[in-house]
């Protein structure tokens, strides 16, 4: 059987797919420079502090070369697409097999590209994996769905808000207490890993005071998505005021008041795996064991802002409601969570609430 | 010990170049039926994997998304990885490899046609295993935590969120551990993710092994390694890649097993076990099986491009040797999947640039493509427009993959969108856009009919708009801070217009699968009859008739070139160009006609119950293994294994075919008398 002649099998072919390909990668292109960030607390490539400030001073140059080559090579094949695309009277092309100054070129330059660039990526490495001498070490572990924060020598244990101060060097030295997570708050740093059994350490500074968005990163079970974290940058004296406040016992409520019911509910049902510090007089202190579980450290409940691994509250749920929500059936907001549904009635509700907000 | 029945045995069985009949399917060991079932396989497999991401859009489409709970969407998340990469990337490419390969080395069948049927059961039965979780699987699995004295306290899950699809495997296609270990994924799902894949690894070991020997020692004469087309190159890489990669990922996965079934601890921190020496392992088999991806459309595109630009492929050498370089190079990578994992600095640093250096080959590829079009005559029918989509695609996936090879810079977008758009670039505008190239190139050489250009070129267009809606955005959620396994984002995080964007572009992208499918049912149905050579092709497979004869080759065929169709066709004038021979309208008719009417008979290897006997052993040592400790599961430790030893004693004393009956031309694609030793 006759060879068909080639394009006018298909009545399609060619006059239109030039111009429809190159309104897509038009239409590609301009869609990247529309992108305007309303307001993106997660992003990584706004550095707030001079570790993240390295690394996107060397994402960016990579980046523009890989736009410059990717022009050339996509402008290749467009060209490629409308100059030699079969039109009637065109002839046979010459039957080239290959050219060996071409394949040496471009085998070459780009090495030599990489080249370039592999110095400055072996530098910034070797900077960023050790902690500065003067940096001061917080101690984040990883729990299914939360992380903890302890400052050792401040004898703090806080969760979910990592306070610090700004302009100051934090030497994250972090474990897990069950299964891989992944520090990662983009706008200080890159992310690290938490390894059950081993120490992985993480460089955070903030340049200002501010509130900065962290996320677990790598996937942790069930409620991976809802694990989250806030650092809460401050000035030295914000800084100095907030230790004083996180070393301070809590105060016991007054007897009779539905925070003092609250109190005693808790003392019922959550004391396996919650904390509470009323100084070392009260009979109400209690340091709940490390053989068992372990959830938050409940005692400055209320100086946080958010709660349930920072997943709650969130834009169009208040603080109050979504406290309430998490209180009355835990699983169903967080779920797999380790706190279960412990069946409690809207007055019991109430107690809790009242209670947990003198925890300051 | 051959493949061939007796000749009583052989009047019983129906020989494979029957095209119809149940038994002629189950029995057959013809690289032709084999292929054509792994397809089918695939794309079933691809509407499964497409529902799954589907369902994980609508979930993503705006903030805190309740259309599935989170059990489910990390199930299928899972499933969706897990099925696109083991059930429809590689058997779509190992149906290329087992209808293509022995057509275009000029065979009339693979080495072992046994061998091959039990690889293609073997990867059925190990699919449809994997999805069985849906019916034995635990519907509600808690998360599980163990304290310091060993005992397991479990989390809390809402009744109503225990459903069906949450309990599918929810490990992640990383499985990584201890997550996915004995203490935090209690129940059966995970096993069925690991045991399933372990089934589909040696489904894909006996075909490397299988697809090695038959390039080595079934190619026709004058079929010099030099003058192989790349896709059979490719193929020869993929097989090395597999044949090198599976045994460590077999290794990890016994050794997760062996942690979730019977208590060892490699993985597990609470017993001095490292959690990390699962990931070196999982990615020095998970690197290469990106280029086991990728490589088989590479391959394709190496034949679809100087067809349909009428040019010989520029650096046909060079592509072939980086095609090889880039498989070499993958086993030295591994770690750059672990680079917020806490490794040392030194090692980061290395692993950055052994990174950096894949660019090079695969830079070297791309250009040549490029000059291959470069100052052709391009006709743009589908197959080729779906190759050129892929040379520009797998450039973007390219190049973002090297800002990961910044290794600060990958602190940052490992474990985001950034990644998920970088490797759908790759696997998705790379590999599977290459894969249809190849359909729309090879479906004349399966049915004998094109598929429909119009409907084609629809199909093009809507799946790359689609493509392009769905992935680019990625980059920038991505870098906007979205992590990748995220069932609900926060409102206040900005995601969600680019987020329903990329819903959008998931179900464009489908709407473009859906087109595909029309157009195959119709064109396999009513498709303009293709004849010989639809294509002005350059490789011997076009040199037989469409569809393709059981026999393939009626007469072996010689090789006296690279193209050596092409060089039957035409000569060179002064300039360079090609001319048609005055006789090559014959040559085609002539062919066409030899093709269908072989001189004398021809002896193909037999059909065989051994096969798919053999294969049906391994799941239900699956079953009995996840089941030990019942006394079904028990026996099936005893029944299975029962099977398919028995079956191997079948095999091996399945009756051999009288040596005279070879036919005279036994050195080229004589097939009779191979098999299995």
């Amino acid at each position: 059987m006759p060879t068909p002649p080639r394009s006018t099998r298909f009545p399609w072919s060619g006059r239109w797919n030039g111009v429809i390909g190159a309104s897509a990668l038009a239409l590609l292109l301009s869609s990247c420079s529309l992108i305007e960030i309303e307001d993106a607390p997660l992003s990584a490539v706004e550095p707030r502090g001079p570790f993240a400030e390295q690394i996107n001073n060397l994402f960016w140059p990579v980046f523009w070369i890989a736009v410059v080559i990717f022009v050339i090579v996509q402008g290749g094949i467009l060209f490629s697409i409308i100059a030699f695309r079969d039109r009637p009277g065109r002839k046979e092309p010459k039957q080239i097999h290959g050219n060996t100054k071409l394949e040496i070129t471009w085998t070459v330059i780009p090495a030599l590209i990489l080249a370039a660039i592999a110095v400055p990526t072996v530098s910034t490495v070797f900077d960023l994996t050790e902690c500065g001498d003067d940096a001061m070490t917080v101690e984040i572990t990883g729990h299914q769905w939360w992380f903890e924060y302890d400052y050792p020598g401040l004898g703090i244990e806080t969760a979910n808000v990592m306070v610090m101060p700004a302009d100051q060097e934090v030497c994250a030295v972090m474990t897990s207490a069950d299964v891989l997570h992944n520090y990662w708050v983009p706008a200080l740093n890159g992310k690290r890993y938490l390894v059950p059994g081993q120490e992985t350490v993480l460089r955070l500074q903030a340049d200002e005071p501010g509130e900065y968005w962290g996320h677990c990163a790598e996937f942790c079970g069930l409620s991976h998505s809802l694990m989250r974290a806030r650092v809460l940058a401050v000035t030295d004296a914000e800084w100095d005021a907030w230790v004083s406040e996180q070393q301070a016992a809590a105060t016991v409520p007054a007897e009779g008041t539905p925070a003092y019911e609250g109190m005693l509910l808790y003392q019922n049902l959550c004391t396996t795996c919650h904390t509470v510090n009323y100084g070392d007089a009260s009979e109400f202190t209690n340091i709940r064991s490390d053989d068992v579980f372990r959830g938050p450290n409940l005692t400055h409940f209320s100086s946080r802002n958010v709660f349930a691994g920072a997943y709650l509250p969130y834009e169009g749920l208040s603080y109050d409601d979504a406290l309430e929500q998490w209180l009355a059936n835990p699983p169903d907001v967080k779920p797999g969570s380790f706190m279960p549904n412990l069946g409690l009635t809207q007055n019991d509700i109430n107690n809790l609430t009242a209670w947990l907000a003198t925890l300051k | 010990m051959t493949t061939t029945a007796s000749r009583p045995a052989s009047t019983i069985f129906r020989r494979p170049r029957s095209t119809e009949g149940f038994w002629s399917w189950i029995t057959t060991t013809d690289h032709k039926k084999i292929g054509i079932m792994y397809g089918y396989a695939a794309f079933f497999f691809f509407i499964i994997g497409g529902i799954e991401a589907l369902l994980l859009r609508i979930q993503l489409a705006g903030p805190n998304g309740s259309f599935l709970n989170a059990g489910e969407y990390n199930a299928m998340f899972t499933t969706h990885g897990v099925t696109m990469i083991f059930l429809f990337v590689m058997p779509v490419s190992a149906a290329f490899f087992n209808y293509l390969l022995p057509l275009m080395i000029g065979a009339r069948d693979v080495a072992f046609p046994r061998m091959n049927a039990l690889s293609w059961w073997i990867f059925i039965f190990g699919g449809l295993f994997l999805y069985s979780v849906i019916f034995f699987g635990d519907p509600t699995p808690p998360a599980g935590i163990a304290d310091s004295s060993g005992a397991i306290v479990a989390g809390n899950l809402d009744p109503t969120d225990a459903t069906l699809l949450a309990g599918l495997p929810d490990g992640g296609w990383f499985l990584y551990q201890p997550n996915a270990g004995p203490a935090y994924s209690p129940g059966t799902a995970v096993d069925f993710a690991l045991i399933g894949l372990q089934i589909l690894g040696i489904a894909s070991l006996i075909s490397a092994i299988n697809f090695i020997v038959t390039v080595f020692n079934m190619r026709a004469e004058g079929m010099r390694l030099l003058r192989m087309p790349v896709f059979v190159w490719m193929t020869l890489v993929v097989a090395f890649l597999l044949l090198f990669s599976l045994p460590i990922i077999a290794v990890a996965l016994f050794m997760a097993t062996f942690d979730r079934q019977f208590g060892t601890l490699f993985f597990q921190a609470t017993g001095g076990g490292d959690p990390v020496l699962w990931q070196h392992m999982f990615w020095l088999f998970g690197h290469p099986e990106v280029y086991i991806l990728i490589l088989p459309a590479m391959g394709i595109v190496s034949e679809v491009l100087p067809t349909n630009s009428r040019k010989p492929l520029f650096g046909y050498a060079a592509i072939v040797f980086a095609g090889a370089a880039i498989a070499f190079l993958g086993f030295g990578v591994w770690a750059h999947h672990m680079f917020s994992s806490g490794i040392p600095a030194v090692a980061q640093a290395a692993f950055g640039l052994s990174t950096m250096t894949i660019a090079v080959p695969t830079g070297i590829k791309i250009f040549n493509w490029m000059g291959t079009m470069w100052g052709g005559r391009l006709r743009f029918n589908t197959a080729m427009m779906f190759s050129i989509g892929f040379v520009a695609m797998f450039v973007i996936g390219g190049l973002s993959g090297v800002t990961h090879s910044i290794v600060p810079s990958d602190w940052q977008q490992t474990d985001t969108y950034y990644i998920v758009a970088h490797f759908h670039y790759v696997l998705f505008g790379g590999a599977i856009f290459g894969l249809f190239s190849g359909i729309y190139y090879w479906f004349p050489k399966i049915t004998g009919r094109m598929l429909n250009e119009k409907l084609g070129k629809v199909h093009f267009w809507v799946q790359f708009i689609g493509f392009n809606l769905t992935f680019a955005p990625m980059h920038w959620l991505g870098l906007q801070g979205m992590v990748r396994r995220t069932w609900r984002y926060a409102p206040e995080t900005g995601l969600g217009p680019w987020n329903l964007a990329v819903t959008i572009g998931a179900f464009t992208i489908a709407t473009g699968v859906a087109i595909f499918w029309f157009n195959w049912i119709y064109s396999k149905r009513k498709g303009e009859p293709s004849g010989l050579d639809p294509w002005d092709a350059r490789t011997i497979e076009w040199t037989i008739p469409n569809p393709t004869p059981a026999y393939n080759f009626a007469t072996p065929p010689v090789i006296h070139s690279l193209d050596d169709f092409w060089h039957q066709k035409y000569t060179e004038d002064e300039e360079g160009r090609p001319v048609r021979k005055d006789d090559a309208d014959d040559l085609v008719a002539r062919l066409d006609h030899d093709g269908r009417n072989p001189k004398s008979p021809i002896h193909m290897p037999a059909p065989s119950y051994f096969p798919i006997l053999m294969a049906l052993g391994l799941p239900l040592i699956g079953y009995g293994i996840i089941y030990h400790t019942t006394l079904v599961g028990l026996a099936l430790l005893f029944i299975g294994p029962l099977i398919t030893i028995g079956a191997l004693i079948g095999w091996g004393i399945e009756p051999l075919e009288e040596p005279e009956e070879h036919q005279e031309h036994g050195e080229g694609g004589e097939l009779v008398g191979a098999g299995a030793h």
